[in-house]
């Protein structure tokens, strides 16, 4: 065993391997989902000094944060969703560390996210990466390359009097997806759904399927458009809170290069 | 006659700017009512409850008949001038900087003659109004005014030392999306404001209100969220040296009760009713508080607007009441610690807003944005620190001055 991980670190010294960061930086700035406003809605990140070398603490720099566990680049547990509150271990200090490093597939959807806000991610669409790149393995992660997260700005949620437009899966291909029996799912998006998820049947079917299955969420990703189809490895540990829902997380990909 | 304030030109960067320098301070007790009187626009002298007797300058014992029973009342300012002069030395600094200055003695016809300074447009023999104002010291001063002055009577520069006039002054509205801010804006451009810089919070997030804005002159529109201190910190290092006038106009609202109300709604209540202001003081005050004397469009007021409910707690919006009440209590110390800079801070009590989503289901009366955009202006041209903007907040502050326990049971049906 111990010479594979000398491998694996060997690749990584040598740049044969390399790491691509997929999260975005936590900023003030970074858009949040936005729900109904007479719901509970999620804190945008903020960060207060407590000493900067002064006063307060001569030698010594360092913050408060408050945010939301669903701010920014986040981690989904089965927990968060109504579906999934009774999954076994579902909440994210509960959960097999296991789970957090592993294969993961980038199905490419840019292009027709380019042509359409609304872009539905189908089973069509899944069946045809698999006729390219082969049948999804189990227990991988799947994530949905649209490149949305090179908007900024109000483009980002892209918000209209009829609520965000953005793009998503079908209930069908999330079903498909379990069929699969992957491990999670994740988006460059603010969520897992598409903007216009409500309106599906369920309503936000990412969200329902995948929790109410004990599966993951993975959203707010960026740099998805330097991951190859399959072979990467992804590393995405969320904090260890103890009843938490979800968590900000730093999310890597360890890639060939 | 006056003369019209111009555009001020661009300062000469060589040249330091002027410290602010304020009139005498110290006051007796019974004179800080002159203040009280004045801070609100009212004008008016102690009556004795036992003779009747009108007193000045305010006392302790009444002038006629030695009683202790002297209370405020408004009185009717008109009055004649009977004397006038001219100082032209003064070891007042404040004075120094201004000689020569006009006082003069007005016999006010209700009774005693006063002593008091002179708008340029009466001398002696005019009919006058006496009107008592917040000098830079914040504390009230007689001054007689024209019956009916010309156009430009504000520009008076002993007039516009007690006001804070923002006409050729700089504005910043802390939050745009305020269901009040556009009616403010055109309000201020109206008075005569050079320029208006609106805050913009959340800028990832579109609202089509925006575009009511983009095609005024002089209006600009900056990203800014008071709940956010780096936000703050990094538009008062734009724009801090240059915003003579701050409006407060962001607020959270939430319905419920104490006991029904999530803490974290309640927090942001907090967030952006109290500690926004704070951070809205901490980092535009102290460069405002240092530009008092800076010419025609110095720095002069900070203005917050504030729920009535600040004064006496409501249950149906019990936790925005309460940071209502942390946000009036923020801007006492915050006049306090003001005052020794001459910048004044307004206080703007108004009830629901026409058009607030988070009061919808209230009856009226309700008060309109240019109802409240009429009340800045208004109290910014009388140099006011208390305004009180519609009939549900005029009566609330009325009942709250005048027995503060007797307003709690009719606020919450105490005692039913």
């Amino acid at each position: 065993m111990s010479d594979l991980i000398a491998n694996v670190t060997d690749a990584l010294m040598s740049g044969q391997a390399r790491i691509v960061d997929l999260t975005h930086t936590l900023d003030p700035d970074f858009p949040v989902i936005i729900l109904p406003p007479e719901f509970g809605q999620c804190a945008r990140f903020r960060m207060e000094e407590v000493s900067a070398y002064d006063h307060r603490g001569p030698a010594w720099k360092w913050h408060k944060l408050t945010m939301n566990e669903h701010t920014g680049t986040h981690f989904d547990a089965p927990s968060h969703w109504v579906s999934g509150k009774d999954v076994p271990n579902g909440d994210v200090d509960e959960i097999d560390p296991s789970v957090f490093v592993g294969p993961v597939v980038v199905i490419d959807c840019s292009q027709g996210a380019a042509q359409d806000d609304d872009y539905e991610l189908t089973p069509e669409v899944i069946l045809a990466w698999e006729a390219e790149h082969g049948m999804i393995p189990a227990d991988n992660w799947v994530l949905m390359r649209t490149d949305w997260s090179k908007r900024s700005g109000a483009e980002y949620l892209n918000m209209a009097e009829d609520g965000p437009h953005s793009p998503g899966p079908t209930p069908d291909a999330v079903r498909l997806l379990l069929e699969r029996d992957i491990r999670g799912f994740g988006t460059e998006t603010v969520g897992t759904d598409a903007g216009q998820g409500s309106h599906y049947v369920p309503p936000y079917p990412a969200h329902y399927l995948l929790h109410g299955a004990g599966k993951f969420g993975l959203q707010c990703l960026r740099s998805l458009d330097a991951l190859p189809p399959t072979g990467a490895l992804l590393i995405a540990p969320p904090l260890k809170i103890k009843g938490g829902t979800g968590s900000p997380l730093r999310v890597l990909a360890l890639v060939t290069s | 006659m006056t003369t019209p304030l111009v555009p001020p030109s661009k300062k000469d960067p060589q040249k330091r700017t002027q410290v602010p320098v304020l009139p005498p301070m110290t006051r007796s007790r019974a004179a800080l009512g002159l203040g009280v009187m004045a801070l609100q626009g009212r004008f008016g002298l102690q009556v004795c409850a036992d003779c009747q007797a009108l007193q000045y300058p305010p006392r302790d014992a009444c002038v006629k008949c030695m009683s202790p029973d002297l209370s405020w009342q408004d009185v009717d300012p008109s009055g004649t001038v009977m004397a006038e002069t001219t100082i032209r030395v003064s070891p007042e600094p404040y004075f120094r900087e201004r000689m020569p200055w006009r006082m003069g003695a007005v016999h006010l016809h209700a009774g005693p003659s006063l002593n008091c300074h002179l708008h340029g447009e009466v001398g002696r023999g005019d009919k006058v109004r006496m009107a008592l104002k917040l000098d830079r010291a914040g504390q009230g001063v007689l001054i007689a005014l024209p019956l009916k002055g010309s156009d430009v009577m504000q520009d008076d520069p002993v007039l516009r030392a007690m006001s804070s006039d923002p006409k050729h002054r700089r504005i910043l509205i802390s939050d745009a999306r305020s269901p009040m801010a556009l009616a403010l804006t055109q309000a201020l451009l109206r008075a005569g404001a050079a320029h208006v810089f609106l805050g913009e919070p959340e800028t990832w997030l579109s609202w089509p209100e925006r575009a009511e804005f983009e095609g005024l002159d002089n209006v600009s529109i900056l990203p800014l969220d008071v709940t956010d201190v780096s936000s703050v910190a990094k538009l008062a290092a734009e724009i801090g040296g240059k915003v003579d006038i701050l409006i407060n106009t962001a607020s959270y609202a939430r319905p419920g009760g104490i006991l029904d109300t999530d803490t974290t709604f309640a927090g942001n209540s907090f967030e952006v009713n109290a500690l926004g202001l704070m951070r809205l003081a901490q980092g535009f005050g102290p460069a405002m508080a240092g530009r008092v004397q800076d010419g025609i469009n110095s720095a002069v007021a900070f203005v917050n607007i504030l729920s009535v409910r600040a004064l006496s707690s409501d249950a149906n919006y019990g936790a925005f009441g309460a940071s209502q009440a942390a946000a009036r209590s923020i801007s006492q110390s915050l006049r306090a610690e003001f005052c020794s800079s001459g910048l004044r801070m307004m206080n703007v009590y108004i009830g629901p807003v026409e058009g607030d989503a988070w009061f919808q289901p209230l009856p009226p009366p309700k008060v309109t944005p240019n109802a409240v955009a009429r009340s800045v202006v208004g109290g910014l041209v009388d140099g006011l620190e208390e305004v009180t903007c519609g009939d549900i907040a005029r009566d609330v502050y009325a009942r709250w001055q005048t027995d503060p326990l007797l307003l709690e049971r009719e606020m919450t049906g105490g005692g039913s």
